[in-house]
């Protein structure tokens, strides 16, 4: 048991501060945008809840908000089952084990352009493999510059070579957890591979996933630089996410209380939906 | 048994193309690569990492970009620590609230935060600095850290802290010589995760740099609009953006999958 001890707060208190620093101010100069207008020189309007109005009732938001959702639920329809099959046949021991992770980790760790860049070039139609391949050797036409649904494939692509890895690591730390006990019990029932996995690894695993869904919830909600290196939003606006939307107007067009405004809205519907799955996934747990 | 692993196989297969085809590009000229298509470099050619290697604007993007995920790492974990220890030793008003807080900073899209940064940061007088990269980027390292780190310092006994008092250890110095090392592949597995998401994220490390502690990935951006499309120089320093992880995830193997198993939810 953990005992009462008020002393926590000095231990906590360099995390707090180097947070606060990061969070509070910048959250503080988002909330100071999005009420007011600004002309340059320092020179503030108060507005109000305009910004927000206005963007409650654009078109716009709501088709970048769209596309967003879509992408987010395609990849992790996509890579949470795919994740767990890879994971699933994996071996358990033996010298491939750590070849296995360094290889599947690699893809996470290059730089998020780079891999924009990467793919921009995998995919390049005369001279990129992938796209030469799917043009000159499959005679499909493939040009994700012209094309929306090939883009939206070329980036839910990407988004699985860059992540799935993540599932597959967290579901893998899972599943060499379970005591071999258990399978040894499960064979002297005579349980199918099926029930295996439903009664014993799914349980074991669920933590685990429950983090995963998690994290490529989060980042794939923010993802910006990928899409945006290999599509830049197009063609026309089919790729446009909603940071690549926000970065717009904030950088672009230089709407700074919109795009604050959009930025709260955008920070609080990630918060709501964490908070919701992550509800529902440890619900049972609390009973 | 040998029928499963055909799965992994074709996996890591689909990983590696896209990375293949990086490598290849980097060792062909610009005009082979316009040319047309080649699976293999026709005319090998060392001549893109030469430039890379000797031309200040590029190798110092990458100084840049490792001194201040260095930097990064050590600030994140240092103040993670006592943290993550407080999280899994004591109850005090307010824990688990202010847990839940640090962790909602990892939800925050970085676009959100590009402008404000830049702000702040110059205000203070840190724009362009290593420094303040590394203080950027602890915005969602040392939450991450202080999670890692408290799952792997709840599964060391109590008893350890109270035997260390009874000897008449002091508190830093248990702290040092017994506790540390006995949660060591914690601290691999935070600094691994530290190294990871510092070293990859572009839009925060730009933003808060002009010229002075420039990352090599914004450098490849310029060259990449300014110079034409020079695709093998690109395919070249992407390459080497490769190299770094790849070390580093080598030392820490074994701990990876571990890592994330022994966070709390």
């Amino acid at each position: 048991m953990k005992t009462v001890n008020q002393k926590g707060w000095f231990f906590v208190l360099p995390v707090l501060l180097l947070v606060a620093f990061n969070a509070l101010i910048p959250m503080m100069t988002v909330v100071n945008y999005s009420v007011q207008e600004t002309f340059g020189n320092n020179l503030f309007l108060w507005e109000g809840l305009t910004w927000f109005q206005q963007l409650l009732t654009e078109e716009r938001f709501y088709k970048a908000l769209g596309r967003q959702f879509m992408f987010t639920g395609l990849i992790l329809v996509i890579e949470v089952p795919l994740g767990i099959a890879i994971a699933l046949s994996m071996p358990r021991q033996g010298i491939w084990v750590p070849v296995c992770l360094i290889l599947m980790a690699l893809p996470m760790l290059i730089p998020w352009n780079v891999v924009g860049a990467m793919w921009n070039i995998f995919t390049l139609p005369d001279i990129g493999l992938l796209g030469y391949f799917l043009n000159n050797v499959l005679g499909i036409n493939y040009d994700m510059t012209q094309d929306p649904i090939a883009a939206w494939v070329t980036i839910i692509t990407m988004d699985v070579w860059h992540w799935t890895s993540l599932v597959v690591l967290l579901a893998y730390a899972g599943l060499v957890s379970i005591p071999d006990a258990y399978y040894q019990a499960a064979k002297i029932d005579g349980a199918s591979n099926w029930s295996v996995f439903r009664f014993i690894q799914l349980p074991k695993m669920k933590p685990v996933l429950t983090i995963a869904i998690l994290l490529r919830f989060m980042d794939s909600f923010n993802i910006y630089t990928e899409p945006f290196v290999l599509t830049g939003g197009g063609p026309g606006n089919s790729t446009t996410l909603l940071s690549i939307d926000l970065v717009k107007r904030a950088l672009g067009q230089f709407d700074l209380g919109p795009a604050a405004a959009m930025s709260l809205i955008y920070f609080a519907i990630t918060l709501l939906v964490s908070w919701l799955f992550y509800t529902l996934m440890t619900k049972d747990d609390l009973n | 048994m040998q029928k499963r692993s055909i799965v992994p196989i074709i996996y890591i297969l689909f990983l590696l193309l896209p990375i293949y085809w990086l490598v290849t590009m980097s060792f062909k000229t610009t005009n082979e690569i316009l040319g047309g298509f080649s699976l293999f470099p026709q005319t090998f050619t060392l001549e893109n990492y030469r430039v890379i290697f000797t031309d200040p604007t590029w190798y110092w993007g990458y100084i840049n970009s490792i001194s201040y995920v260095t930097l990064n790492m050590v600030i994140s974990i240092a103040v993670a620590l006592p943290a993550a220890y407080a999280f899994s030793r004591y109850r005090f008003l307010g824990d688990k609230q202010l847990f839940f807080w640090l962790l909602t900073n990892r939800m925050a899209p970085a676009a959100v935060f590009a402008l404000p940064f830049f702000q702040l940061y110059s205000a203070v007088g840190l724009f362009d600095t290593y420094l303040a990269v590394a203080l950027a980027h602890c915005l969602f390292n040392v939450p991450l850290s202080v999670w890692i780190l408290e799952g792997f310092m709840a599964s060391v006994p109590k008893e350890l802290d109270e035997t260390a008092y009874v000897d008449g250890y002091s508190f830093p110095r248990f702290f040092v010589t017994i506790f540390l090392p006995s949660i060591k592949a914690g601290v691999g597995v935070a600094a691994f995760f530290c190294f990871m998401f510092s070293w990859v994220e572009l839009l925060l490390a730009k933003t808060l740099t002009a010229v002075a502690a420039k990352p090599i990935a914004a450098i490849m951006t310029k060259t990449a609009s300014s110079a034409g499309y020079e695709l093998g120089l690109l395919a070249a320093a992407g390459t080497l953006t490769i190299i770094p992880g790849a070390i580093v995830i080598y030392f820490v193997r074994n701990y990876i999958a571990k890592g994330f198993a022994m966070g709390r939810v």
